[in-house]
């Protein structure tokens, strides 16, 4: 898929949360070819102490208005930087980057997407994605208190949606693992998208049930390309690219203990 | 337009302008979004005689104005680069130049020659100066012995434009530069990178994996300049400078203080374009400034 650098403009700024912001891009021209589950890296202008681009999930793509969504996590400097942005303001990104979701196997498979924190992001267009082709996506989502929970609203247009909370204050109470789902229903497969804690009890949880599961891992990268191999990944191929050959991986590809 | 094409010995360049080892893959990672063929050489990953792995994650940490990495040589051998990586890259019309590590003299020697027999690369560029590395690496580019040593066995093993990459991490670069020369270099570039360290405050350890890693970005570049004025008033072979380049004004630092080309290193982390508008960028200041070659600047600060 090809890569391009280039100025998008900002088309709207939502703040859904105090530690997150929505960023909606578009471009005069027609948005490129994406995957769900890549994503894209961000320079960062303004910012004194932040060097390097972010890199950022897609999403969601709107190709009705021509639209690239980025849900950021205010987490440092630079993403606080990225919170101050107008419409009308430009960002430089490098994209699409990384390998993305399995694409549909079957019409009709059901597949469970289990995000946390502002690793709900990938997954909106993703069940887009599955939902536009054929498959069955269900949504179930991990925060710690009903004020965490982001764009639920889009969520639940795509397909069903079940929730937990830490503290009970939505959904079910407990963690994501501990959803009344897991047990009364079944999945042809599961991907994954959060806190690595989350993920790896999520994998543990299929490798017992044997479905198949796919993470997404966000390992510290520079370059995004596959040049500079500092965001590597462990896996049973040796060291390899999390930006390049991931950020997806089959949990039965890594040597997480599970 | 002034004439920006430049040698380093025997090597035409373009333009000044290269891409350094370890930040640029080996160029086709960066093919959508930049023209190879506009870049006046593109110097490949780190290669060694064994396939290597690399330290464990995490590998790299941003630092004010630039960043620190412990990547540690990871590679799959000269042979897979020779039978699986060189068919990819040999019709890329620019310099294709290997950059070749090792942990021994014999290695190095043995690595090099390999690539010697490689029609479309006309150099390698040997580093002596990975500091990331528990064996070989910088420990023959902080002694004098150690470089005269490993630059010899190369140069005896490999027969086109033999470049020497050296190391910030010496009490003094113009010594090692010197017998870099005396071993049977053509070039010296510098400088590779400044060793450093970043503690992860809440786990109370150095947030690299191996402890240290190897300072890069703006931070380093007046380290740079002082090192390339240094080592080109030592010696009479071309120096290419390094360190921290990210635009036009920095490149023509470095061709001032005697380099007669530059790589361009971390910085094509932000802008994967920035080799080539730095091309550009020097072509418009020698414009600007009335010089109808880069000859003109080339250790004007000398």
């Amino acid at each position: 898929m090809k890569k391009y650098a280039k100025d998008l403009l900002v088309a709207a700024v939502e703040h859904p949360h105090q530690l997150y912001v929505l960023l909606k891009l578009t471009d005069t021209q027609p948005l490129p070819e994406m995957r769900p589950g890549q994503f894209v890296e961000v320079k960062i202008e303004g910012s004194p102490t932040t060097f390097l681009r972010r890199p950022i999930s897609i999403n969601y793509v709107d190709r009705a208005n021509n639209q690239l969504w980025l849900l950021v996590k205010k987490a440092g400097d630079g993403t606080r930087q990225l919170a101050t942005l107008q419409p009308g303001d430009k960002l430089n990104l490098v994209f699409p980057l990384g390998n993305g979701f399995s694409p549909v196997k079957r019409a009709g498979e059901r597949v469970l997407l289990v995000g946390g924190g502002v690793g709900v992001a990938p997954l909106l267009d993703y069940g887009k994605y599955l939902k536009d082709n054929g498959a069955q996506p269900i949504f179930l989502l991990g925060a710690r208190s009903a004020t965490d929970l982001l764009e639920l609203d889009m969520f639940e247009r795509i397909a069903p949606l079940h929730i937990t909370t830490e503290d009970g204050s939505q959904g079910e109470k407990g963690f994501v693992t501990q959803h009344s789902l897991l047990k009364r229903d079944t999945f042809d497969r599961i991907s994954v998208c959060g806190p690595k804690p989350m993920m790896v009890s999520v994998a543990r949880y299929a490798k017992q049930a044997n479905i198949p599961c796919e993470v997404s891992l966000e390992n510290m990268m520079a370059c995004g390309l596959g040049a500079c191999l500092c965001c590597v990944e462990k896996t049973v191929k040796g060291n390899v690219c999390v930006c390049k050959e991931g950020p997806v991986f089959d949990i039965n590809d890594l040597t997480w203990t599970i | 337009m002034a004439d920006i094409r430049t040698n380093i010995g025997g090597l035409s360049l373009k333009n000044p302008v290269m891409t350094a080892s370890g930040t640029f893959g080996y160029g086709i990672e960066f093919a959508d979004l930049v023209n190879l063929e506009d870049i006046g050489g593109i110097i490949v990953k780190g290669t060694t005689l064994n396939p290597r792995e690399g330290n464990d994650y995490p590998r790299m940490a941003e630092t004010p104005s630039g960043m620190l990495n412990c990547v540690g040589l990871q590679n799959k051998g000269v042979d897979y680069f020779c039978q699986h990586i060189y068919p990819e890259i040999k019709d890329i019309n620019t310099n294709m130049i290997v950059n070749v590590s090792g942990s021994s003299p014999d290695d190095y020697a043995e690595c090099a020659s390999r690539i010697d027999a490689l029609d479309n690369i006309p150099a390698i560029e040997l580093n002596i100066s990975c500091p990331n590395v528990k064996q070989g690496g910088m420990a023959f580019g902080v002694t004098t012995k150690g470089a005269y040593e490993v630059v010899k066995a190369v140069r005896e093993a490999y027969h086109k434009t033999l470049i020497v990459k050296l190391s910030p991490n010496v009490t003094s670069i113009t010594d090692i530069a010197k017998v870099v020369e005396d071993a049977g270099a053509d070039a010296v570039s510098l400088i590779n990178t400044l060793m450093g360290m970043v503690i992860d405050t809440e786990r109370r350890k150095p947030l690299l994996s191996i402890g240290t890693g190897g300072l890069s970005g703006p931070a380093v570049k007046p380290v740079a300049v002082r090192c390339v004025w240094q080592v080109a008033k030592a010696v009479r072979i071309p120096v290419i400078g390094l360190g921290g380049i990210m635009n036009a004004k920095d490149a023509i630092e470095f061709l001032m203080a005697g380099a007669c080309a530059i790589e361009i290193g971390t910085a094509n982390f932000i802008d994967p374009a920035v080799s080539v508008k730095v091309a550009q960028g020097i072509n418009d200041w020698l414009d600007q400034h009335g010089c109808k070659s880069i000859k003109e600047i080339i250790g004007a600060a000398l």
